[in-house]
């Protein structure tokens, strides 16, 4: 019991952590990658609270296919968050 | 006549609603409790293996007891497809060389993909089939095997999927699930019945038109996510 605590909890702070470093990273490619992360850890969290259903659709949408979809598009647009977003509104 | 066709369907729509909600009792609650196999919740856990022979109960509401609203849930992602497919598909000139990746990827990548590509997809066909047994279904089996695709995609220069044969396998299936919706209310009066035996628990062939119905799922969601990550990776990036 006491195990699975510690390992409930040091998961629980990586995924909060994670979560704040992709709101504070301006290189958005590092903040694309570090949602992937929350996405690995939440997966772990459903499967150790016997929801393995939605831990495989997690695994698979979250992880892979949300993370690759972000990345194509930081490749399509600009890969730094600018101070002001108004000149990233002209491009369009 | 277009009035009339409207007033008819509204008056068809109504009578069936109207009929729906007098057999609900007003404000009583029907969902949660702990009663044994009286309330909606608790009959889902104590009824499924008896009545559908399902072991994965998740399974058993998903597409047996509420298979309509999956039928509904297939339908957004098609739509969410078809409108990404409309904005941004182009066809591509004679000479034209899209770069989907800038340098060629190294013959380890390509080795690589080249052989986890089949167990991935053998991954994926094994969580759809066994979607009624094991944790997993159609959605699932078809995200791990558009993952699959997408390793391919990246580290391969020149694989493409066909378009032509994405929509066909796509067209198919979400055909096939409505026909055996049809083919349920033809024969019992009720979508989505429970056509072929139940069959024995534990059993491959058991469970209904469960299996079925998530081997159609399974291959629609996994030819839609395919083509959009193939329409996103074929965008040519701006200079």
């Amino acid at each position: 019991m006491l195990t699975y605590v510690v390992i409930f909890s040091i998961l629980a702070i990586l995924l909060i952590a994670s979560a704040l470093y992709a709101i504070i990273q301006k290189d958005l490619l590092y903040a694309v990658i570090s949602t992937g992360v929350i996405s690995l850890i939440l997966s772990v969290f459903f499967f150790l609270m016997q929801a393995p259903d939605v831990a495989l659709t997690e695994a698979a949408i979250g992880i892979a296919l949300t993370t690759i979809i972000f990345v194509i598009t930081i490749r399509n647009t600009s890969r730094y968050e600018d101070e002001d977003s108004s000149s990233n509104l002209e491009r369009f | 006549m277009k009035k009339v066709f409207v007033i008819l369907l509204l008056i068809i729509v109504g009578y069936f609603l109207a009929g729906t909600f007098n057999l609900i009792p007003f404000g009583e609650n029907r969902i949660a409790g702990n009663d044994q196999g009286e309330k909606v919740a608790s009959y889902y856990l104590h009824n499924t293996k008896e009545k559908t022979s399902v072991a994965n109960v998740v399974t058993a509401i998903v597409v047996n007891y509420r298979g309509f609203d999956t039928l509904g849930e297939v339908t957004v992602l098609f739509l969410a497809t078809t409108g990404l497919g409309s904005i941004l598909f182009r066809r591509k000139e004679d000479d034209e060389e899209v770069e989907r990746i800038n340098k060629p990827s190294s013959s380890l990548v390509t080795t690589g993909s080249r052989i986890l590509f089949p167990l991935i997809a053998l991954l994926g066909i094994y969580v759809f089939i066994h979607g009624h047994l094991t944790p997993g279904g159609g959605f699932q089996g078809g995200a791990i095997i558009a993952t699959g695709f997408l390793l391919m995609l990246l580290s391969y220069k020149n694989f493409h999927a066909s378009h032509k044969a994405l929509t066909w396998v796509e067209s198919l299936a979400g055909i096939s699930f409505v026909m055996i919706g049809f083919w349920g209310l033809i024969s019992s009066n009720s979508f989505l019945q429970n056509i072929p035996e139940v069959g024995q628990l534990n059993q491959l062939l058991s469970g209904g038109v469960i299996p079925v119905i998530y081997i159609a799922v399974g291959f629609k969601v996994a030819a839609e996510l395919t083509g959009v990550l193939d329409i996103l990776l074929n965008i040519k990036p701006k200079k």
